[in-house]
């Protein structure tokens, strides 16, 4: 089955899940890590998902007005 | 921070070139304090205009990036303080995490992580943004949140540690619990784990 590329991976998908061990404790704590750096990545891409949207022109139009209005001052 | 005529139109040219490469971030970072993206692009041009108005005090060449991103903080918290509803859009979220993640074949997705943030207690939640998706150092963070550089690494350890747990408890959930029991318990862990420094 074809890996689904990193970006649309969830965050769960990318922890390795352990095979059952002897040593529990140490599987929980690499589970554990991996879980944060999961976070990690889902943290960025919420934050750059909203980054490179479009800026909405009205962000835009009421700095243009400001301009304006500071040079007629 | 340094005297200058606010009307120097070479300055302002230069002050307005460099905000607007900082709209998307200001955008996100509002999204992630406000949650929907109406309010938040409201709190962004609020931020935006703000800083305009006080582009006198800033100097060119310093952080503008933390600069705004302060007077965004500021005015979200400013707003925040004249209603009390948005703790319970946080609880209305987190409760919607829980309904998202009742099913066993649900994955990890993104949208499961954003109510999660909602979960957190928002000093927390911003330190978390700031540092781990916003890109800003400890030391920044602490410069926009107006608290110690050791505040700020203890409120994103303390704000990985709850959503661990939210997650984890996520999968507690699944096994059958009901979605208020499991509240409860996620909540309670949460808190457990932000008090363990």
């Amino acid at each position: 089955m074809k890996q689904p590329s990193p970006p649309e991976r969830n965050a769960r998908d990318m922890i390795e899940r352990p095979s059952g061990g002897p040593d529990v404790g140490t599987a929980a704590m690499d589970e554990a890590r991996l879980l944060q750096q999961a976070i990690g990545v889902r943290l960025r891409q919420m934050f750059d998902e909203v980054v490179n949207e479009p800026v909405p022109t009205a962000f835009l139009d009421i700095l243009r007005r400001a301009d304006e209005s500071a040079e007629q001052g | 921070m340094v005297d200058r005529s606010p009307r120097d139109p070479a300055l302002d040219a230069d002050f307005k070139a460099e905000i607007v490469t900082l709209i998307p971030h200001l955008r996100a970072f509002a999204r992630s304090l406000c949650g929907d993206a109406t309010s938040a692009d409201d709190l962004a041009q609020e931020a935006m205009m703000k800083a305009w108005d006080a582009r006198a005090s800033f100097q060119m060449g310093t952080n503008m990036k933390a600069w705004t991103f302060m007077i965004l903080r500021n005015q979200f918290y400013s707003e925040k303080r004249r209603s009390w509803r948005q703790t319970q859009l946080d609880q209305e979220a987190a409760e919607r995490t829980l309904v998202a993640v009742d099913d066993p074949e649900a994955p990890l997705a993104l949208d499961e992580l954003r109510l999660s943030l909602g979960m957190l207690p928002p000093e927390q939640r911003e330190a978390l943004i700031l540092v781990g998706a916003g890109g800003f150092a400890y030391e920044e963070a602490a410069e926009i949140c107006g608290v110690a550089v050791g505040t700020v690494k203890s409120r994103v350890s303390r704000a990985r540690r709850a959503l661990q747990a939210v997650l984890e408890a996520g999968a507690y959930d699944r096994d059958g619990a009901a979605a208020g029991d499991a509240m409860g318990s996620i909540l309670a862990e949460a808190e457990r784990l932000s008090t363990v420094s």
